[in-house]
């Protein structure tokens, strides 16, 4: 074994942590993200159970009533589940984190010379796949009850990428309750009173038209809704449009919002 | 870290420590809780290559005095520099002078042993390949190459322990803090553990560690400070503080109770030491700098024609210990463990 050296030349000692180390820190945040779920398929289950579930349920309960016939809600009712389970699927996110922080290893991360953000950047990173999944799988369900997506292959892989994408930006939300939360409950809690207005109060199931005046107006301002539009668009006609143009910049605002307040949040516990 | 981010970020030398810096350098440090000083103005000075031991009992306020000078919580007053560098200041210039092992194993549950060593590895800038061969080269000097695979969740209490211990050395830190390495676990892990912390020695770390056994801090340390309350009590060499609190003591039961005065007069003569009698049992307790002056004693007695039941040698505790420097026992303390503060 080789001797340590005892009186570091600290001249050569990094001050601060570069841009390009802190990506690299993330990425490898990332695989551990993963390789953590691949030790714990349960935790998946939300995200391959609740599209095939929900996209059945949904479409046989509203179909008739909302569109006349299942087949003909469907273009209105995919779109609208993508959003749904990939941010059903971000609470996880949020508890996840707080779960993680609660843990030992966190210790070890606090004490280590790496950037303040990788250990929280990194599964937000790694969850991307598990929006992904939801995504896929909401429009395959859908296919497989008898959806055909007017935008075809390239329209629904433009849909899901924005799914994604969308999930990511909205899931900062569920990560600054899990920096704030005080147990995985807590967050679980926040995060459900958050989700449920976030995606019934917008179009992704029912035109706004029909709701009343108040509620429309929260629809017209809910981010949700210019993504399940934009969703739509791509999906059923392939077209890029402007609301998918809304859709990103409501994204944007979400993330100059919650991304701040997490990082700080974070970084005090760090 | 690359080559480059050295070079970007390379600085004057005088802005750091002079060469001749302390490994760890720490004045008046102050942590409350509430309105509870956990920590209440520890000073701390731990020279280059020694072991020093912090000792003392649950919620004496050593693992906050090791959390605050491993940037793990800030420090409410007073100075601390690791070789120079101010922990305040600089925390990330002294992260990459530190290797830390909590109390809890710091290590990821879910993954395996191998995996946890190339994340720490690779989050530290290593490259995968040389992570790989890092994680390998430390598993086996940890003997854990067969558990190299298995999450951690499988492993012992010791197991932990140890790959806990693999993944602070993993870019060689010249400074390890060791926060209760051998708390909760049996004597033959413990005293594996104690060869590996003698070996990283006779590398050249400096190791700052915490302990609440006597016998701990005598084994290892080169200098030990007691502290209780959030403050010192005591620093020496263990030789030192054991002469300041009377070495092991001599316990000697006569077969007549009537022989106690003259047993007594017999002790002080010989070792200058008063001798405590207790004639419930007619026992005679008698404090001994040396081991060996308990065989003097005897030979005295048996010279003398005192009759003995029976003899025993006892070390002194760190019940004892505490008892002699602060004038309680460490049990008062036992209900502030330091768990709650973490």
């Amino acid at each position: 074994m080789t001797t340590i050296d005892v009186t570091p030349d600290l001249s050569t000692v990094p001050r601060h942590v570069s841009l390009a180390d802190t990506v690299q820190q993330t990425m490898t945040m990332a695989w551990r993200a993963t390789l953590k779920m691949r030790r714990n398929l349960e935790q998946s289950f939300d995200v391959v159970i609740q599209p095939l579930l929900f996209t059945a349920m949904f479409a046989g309960i509203f179909g008739g009533a909302v569109a006349g016939s299942v087949s003909d809600y469907l273009p209105l009712l995919i779109p609208g589940l993508v959003a749904q389970s990939v941010l059903t699927a971000c609470i996880a996110t949020g508890t996840q984190l707080r779960e993680d922080m609660d843990k030992g290893v966190f210790d070890r991360f606090k004490v280590l010379p790496i950037s303040r953000v990788a250990p929280l950047a990194g599964p937000m990173v790694a969850d991307m796949l598990r929006y992904l999944i939801a995504g896929t799988l909401t429009f395959a369900t859908g296919v497989a009850i008898g959806y055909r997506p007017g935008g075809r292959v390239l329209g629904v892989t433009m849909a899901i990428v924005l799914g994604v994408l969308a999930g990511w930006s909205l899931a900062w939300i569920f990560t600054w309750f899990g920096t704030i939360g005080s147990s995985a409950q807590a967050v679980q809690g926040y995060s459900i009173m958050v989700m449920f207005p976030l995606t019934f109060l917008s179009n992704a199931f029912v035109p706004a038209d029909t709701m009343p005046g108040w509620l429309e107006a929260f629809t017209k301002v809910n981010p949700v809704s210019h993504v399940v539009t934009a969703l739509r668009d791509l999906a059923n006609t392939g077209s890029v449009t402007a609301e998918v143009g809304w859709a990103l910049a409501g994204c944007l605002a979400v993330i100059a919002i919650f991304a701040p307040l997490a990082v700080r949040a974070f970084n005090r516990k760090m | 870290m690359t080559p480059a981010t050295i070079e970007a970020s390379r600085v004057g030398s005088e802005a750091r420590g002079p060469e001749s810096a302390l490994a760890v350098d720490a004045h008046g440090l102050v942590k409350s809780f509430g309105d509870q000083r956990a920590v209440d103005g520890i000073d701390l000075s731990v020279r280059r290559g020694e072991v020093f031991g912090v000792l003392g009992p649950n919620g004496a306020g050593k693992t906050t005095t090791l959390k605050m000078l491993a940037t793990l919580l800030p420090i409410d007053a007073g100075e601390a520099a690791i070789l120079g560098v101010d922990v305040r200041r600089e925390p990330h210039v002294v992260r990459q002078l530190l290797g830390v092992t909590g109390q809890y194993a710091s290590v990821d549950e879910l993954l395996t042993a191998t995996e946890n060593l190339v994340l720490f590895a690779r989050l530290q800038g290593i490259g995968r390949a040389e992570a790989k061969r890092k994680a390998g080269t430390l598993l086996e000097q940890f003997d854990l190459t067969e558990a190299a695979a298995k999450p951690i969740k499988h492993f012992s209490g010791g197991m932990r322990r140890r790959l806990d211990l693999a993944a602070s050395l993993i870019t060689r830190p010249p400074i390890i803090f060791l926060d209760e390495p051998t708390t909760g676990l049996d004597p033959r892990t413990r005293g594996q553990m104690w060869e590996t912390i003698r070996e990283l020695v006779r590398e050249g770390s400096t190791v700052l560690l915490t302990t609440q056994y006597l016998d701990e801090a005598d084994q290892l340390a080169d200098r030990i400070q007691v502290i209780d309350h959030g403050r010192t009590v005591a620093l020496g060499t263990p030789d030192e503080l054991k002469s300041t609190i009377g070495g092991s003591s001599l316990q000697v039961q006569l077969n007549e109770a009537g022989d106690l005065d003259r047993a007594s007069s017999i002790v002080t003569r010989l070792l200058d030491e008063q001798a405590v009698p207790s004639p419930e049992d007619r026992r005679l307790t008698v404090a001994l700098k040396r081991s060996d002056q308990a065989v003097d004693v005897l030979l005295a007695l048996r010279e003398a024609g005192v009759g003995i039941e029976s003899v025993a040698v006892a070390k002194p505790s760190l019940d004892e210990v505490f008892l002699a420097l602060t004038g309680h026992d460490t049990h008062e303390d036992q209900t502030e463990e330091e768990e709650t503060i973490r």
